[in-house]
């Protein structure tokens, strides 16, 4: 039993990690990850949605009547994503306007109703937190090392929290502006993709 | 028909647990947001037109029912003495969506002390420089209250910032918009104030 578990989670950390295996969720990761912190910050904000509907989503799972299924796990995940955009419009003010609309866009994100649908819906509530937790966290990595990604090249710094920098190498070499764009969202996705492939190559 | 009902029953409950939960974390966390955009949407702006005020404007701030909005005003009392009022405008049509505009008036002069962008979406060093660069609302200091505050290419007296001229525009409505609001608000205002 703990041994499952621990693959439920650790799956979503590699084997199954989106955006790079399970190729889902692209639209958020191409818009926010001009910087770590927006990386980051969206991906905490998934993670909670996952978790918490994946939980309920599992809790309510043979209550839910199928025909009807799609239209409750949406009002479900609805509600948690808006709760987190009331907490991080409190407490989270100018992540809250940077990362803007892509906020409410995690309800469509395919992540989480896809996990809903292939996973929560179908295992129990235990399980359904581990897997949650695991794709949320790889989510976070992905867009985390993405952003690393896209603002070094882009716009010669890294910054995790807090909006300032923790250093700024832009003063030594021209930045490449192409990368913050979004032809640069593209090709950084698309080659860190092929890098994983070939790593995963057995 | 006992499928259609569970199905009924669970969307229904489902719904309303939902709308309810929302409801209380909306209400709880009210108050903070108002802080928030407080502080960092309006603050700056507030604090860069009423840089001398010798009073607290973001303290003694209240709000009026204009019937079809709340607005919130800022009282300001200029070092020479005369009252000022600042309040947030919306200007429509910009680059990138509305454009918000603080915009200080003075009551006793009946001129506008200035106006600054609070928020925009507006394209990143174009548009945007509307809030970084002071220049372009720089123009707003000091006007009297029946300028014409349009583009000069739409007779009025303002110089758009070159190629952001939507931008610009869409800065003047807003101001123009302060100026009516503040003509139709005046003795609501004044009452306030005393």
């Amino acid at each position: 039993m703990a041994q499952s578990l621990a693959k439920e989670f650790t799956k979503g950390l590699w084997a199954e990690i989106p955006p790079f295996r399970l190729v889902l969720g692209l639209c958020p990761t191409l818009a926010v990850t001009k910087s770590v912190e927006n990386g980051i910050g969206m991906g905490l904000a998934t993670t909670f949605v996952l978790v918490f509907s994946n939980l309920l989503i599992s809790l309510l799972r043979n209550v839910i009547p199928t025909k009807v299924r799609i239209a409750c796990y949406i009002v479900i995940i609805a509600t948690f994503v808006t709760i987190v955009e009331l907490v991080m419009q409190a407490y989270t003010y100018p992540l809250f306007l940077k990362l803007g609309i892509f906020i409410p866009l995690i309800v469509v994100n395919c992540i989480v109703l896809g996990r809903a649908e292939a996973f929560a819906s179908k295992n129990n509530p235990v399980m359904a937190l581990a897997d949650g937790l695991g794709i949320g966290i790889g989510f976070t990595l992905s867009l985390a090392s993405l952003g690393a990604v896209r603002e070094i090249l882009g716009a010669g710094t890294i910054t995790i929290w807090g909006g300032s920098p923790i250093f700024d190498l832009s003063h030594w070499f021209h930045p490449f502006t192409f990368m913050v764009e979004a032809p640069g969202a593209f090709a950084a996705l698309g080659l860190m993709l092929a890098g994983m492939n070939l790593i995963g190559k057995k | 028909m006992r499928e259609m009902i569970s199905m009924i029953v669970v969307l229904t409950v489902l719904a309303s647990v939902s709308g309810g939960l929302l409801a209380a974390v909306k209400s709880g966390t009210e108050l903070r947001i108002e802080e928030q955009v407080l502080k960092f949407q309006k603050a700056p702006a507030i604090e860069s037109l009423f840089s001398d005020v010798t009073n607290d404007p973001l303290k003694e701030r209240f709000n009026l029912d204009t019937g079809e909005t709340t607005i919130q005003i800022f009282p300001g009392k200029m070092p020479d003495g005369s009252m000022a009022v600042a309040f947030e405008t919306l200007g429509k049509g910009g680059y990138g969506g509305d454009i918000g505009l603080m915009v200080a008036i003075d009551m006793d002069k009946d001129q506008l002390v200035g106006a600054r962008v609070t928020t925009h979406a507006e394209t990143p060093g174009l548009g945007s420089r509307a809030k970084d660069d002071l220049t372009f609302v720089s123009q707003f200091n000091d006007k009297s209250l029946d300028t014409n505050l349009a583009l000069k290419a739409d007779d009025g007296t303002i110089s758009a910032i070159s190629g952001a001229t939507v931008t610009s525009r869409a800065i003047t409505r807003a101001a123009i918009e302060a100026q009516t609001l503040y003509n139709d608000l005046k003795p609501e205002i004044m009452k306030q104030i005393q």
